[in-house]
């Protein structure tokens, strides 16, 4: 009887925390196609705030700069990150330890730390501030996300793979090339949609690295939640958030196509 | 001799020479100016001096500094509360549901910070959904003034971080051995007793993790404080963003970076000792 009470106690608990998380951003999309503008109060629906996002220039300058930053610093990283990975996960050398202490900096450290010590840095070798500045700053902190993610995927690997490649008269690029690499490409995926997100919702490194023009999605965001709470502000967040759950949809979707194959290959033999 | 191995170098050397030039330098860079003077203008004059420390401890800015540890740790303890029954009711559950509630944890994680923020100012604000809905309920006469205090900031924090506590507690719960808590029963423990002997202390590394991944972003937080809390509720992040944005005080701001950033390390040092601790008492007892 007692645990019955207990259990009922959990049960309910965990569905208030899960609304406590998910009731404000559903409030958010519902007002977004609400008529008034000023009290939270339902008057009719409409989509005017979302014709208004579309024909603002300097929201669609916003979302071209955050896309060119997340495109440009995801492929970056993940070169850099997955080549990081494979060499941090098979080969011993001096210095080693160090080296994964700074892998996990970036992770580790308040992003406001990280920040300042950018916009000092830019500032110091009198790298102009724009577009460039904020891609080297999220390449900065992407390349651990990256590597982290992908060394999870390494660890789960057969060591004994790449050998018998070897044995069979494969170069160290080729066995790398044509065995691992092909092995590790969810992870790989994983990691890139990973610094893709982060840098596409990244406001503070770029508030402190960006120039004049070089303005992100989320820096306009805060520009005009510091204006005022509006409607446009809720289209955009649902806008946003819509952005997010198809990002989220196709990491399953690629993970689904490849625990699928790998079931296929499994299957086969 | 040694062969040359170009896979080790062309793997390993691209991302270490990144790392170390375009992160770990700006890192020292900051170091470096925390010990400068600030000029007249806002300009970086060479100096070593412990000024800008010893100014971070004067009264004018050290309750900021305690405002922010202060805000951290009640974030931390809040989240610790709502989170462990969460992790532990997902826990119980069906392989198929527990999928569930860990996708439904994770998705804000793929979400944006601001939005989410921003849905608690729409909720929190004088004329917002909160306010409008109590006062046409005939609840209360006057808004209640949440938003820009203290309260507003912390609801942000637990709201933003609480997937960070109950994920790791919920690993700790999924790794703890079943049969210790049925032995247990059998030895006529109750309920608390249960929990305070044996599940606590099992699951006291998920419980560390969780306080650490919480701890850490609060204390350093910017933008929570910036938009949900006031005047009066400043915290050392926003402290720091005026000093490089605002003062041109870049010294005495790279000095109030430092020590949150060294209150980061310390923290993980413990975090280390503790587990390292831990793993070594059960080395010895198995």
């Amino acid at each position: 009887m007692k645990t019955k009470l207990s259990d009922a106690l959990l049960s309910t608990s965990t569905w208030i925390i899960f609304a406590f998380i998910y009731l404000p951003i559903a409030v958010l999309v519902v007002f977004s196609f609400n008529q008034e503008r000023i009290n939270a109060v339902w008057t009719g629906f409409t989509f005017d705030w979302y014709i208004r996002l579309f024909n603002d220039s300097s929201m669609h300058a916003a979302i071209w700069n955050s896309l060119v930053v997340g495109v440009a610093s995801t492929i970056i990283a993940t070169v850099l990150g997955t080549l990081l990975a494979y060499g941090m996960h098979k080969y011993r050398f001096p210095g080693k330890m160090l080296l994964q202490s700074i892998v996990y900096l970036p992770i580790i450290i308040p992003e406001i730390v990280m920040a300042v010590a950018m916009l000092s840095f830019y500032v110091w070798i009198q790298l102009t501030l724009g577009t460039v500045s904020i891609i080297i700053a999220h390449v900065s902190f992407n390349i651990s996300f990256v590597a982290v993610v992908v060394m999870a995927r390494l660890a789960g690997l057969d060591p004994e793979l790449e050998s018998a490649a070897r044995d069979l008269g494969a170069t160290p690029w080729q066995a790398f090339r044509k065995v691992t690499l092909p092995l590790i490409t969810p992870g790989i995926i994983a990691g890139a949609l990973l610094a893709f997100t982060l840098s596409w919702d990244d406001f503070l490194i770029a508030f402190f690295t960006a120039g004049v023009g070089s303005t992100t999605l989320p820096m306009r965001v805060y520009s005009m939640i510091k204006f005022g709470v509006s409607p446009e502000i809720n289209a955009i967040s649902t806008l946003m958030l819509l952005f997010s759950m198809i990002l989220i949809f196709v990491a399953l979707r690629i993970q689904g196509i490849y625990s699928a194959a790998g079931v296929e290959r499994a299957s086969r033999k | 001799m040694k062969r040359f191995d170009s896979l080790k170098w062309g793997s390993l050397s691209p991302a270490t020479f990144w790392l170390v030039f375009l992160f770990t330098v700006p890192l020292l860079v900051i170091f470096v100016y925390s010990f400068y003077e600030r000029g007249t203008h806002g300009e970086l004059i060479p100096a070593f001096t412990f000024e800008n420390y010893l100014r971070a401890i004067d009264p004018l800015y050290a309750g900021t500094l305690w405002r922010s540890i202060r805000i951290a740790l009640i974030s931390t303890l809040i989240t610790l509360g709502l989170g462990y029954p969460v992790a532990w009711y997902i826990a119980q559950q069906s392989a198929t549901k527990k999928q569930l509630f860990l996708f439904l944890l994770i998705i804000p994680f793929w979400t944006n910070f601001l939005v989410r923020t921003y849905a608690w100012i729409f909720i929190l604000r004088t004329e917002g959904l909160m306010n409008t809905t109590l006062m046409q309920l005939g609840l209360i006469q006057e808004p209640l003034q949440i938003l820009f205090t203290e309260t507003a900031v912390i609801i942000g924090l637990v709201y933003t971080y609480l997937p960070f506590m109950i994920l790791p507690i919920y690993v700790s719960i999924e790794k703890l051995d079943k049969s210790l808590v049925d032995a247990a029963i059998d030895l006529g423990a109750n309920a608390w007793n249960r929990f305070r002997k044996v599940i606590l202390p099992l699951t006291w590394p998920g419980i560390a993790a969780g306080c650490i991944l919480v701890f850490v972003p609060s204390i350093g937080a910017f933008i929570t404080p910036d938009l949900l809390g006031g005047a009066r509720t400043l915290m050392v992040g926003n402290l720091i963003q005026i000093q490089f944005l605002a003062a041109r005080d870049w010294p005495f701001g790279a000095a109030l970076a430092f020590i949150v950033m060294g209150i980061v390390l310390l923290l993980m040092v413990i975090y280390a000792w503790i587990n390292q601790r831990n793993t070594g008492e059960r080395g010895g007892v198995l």
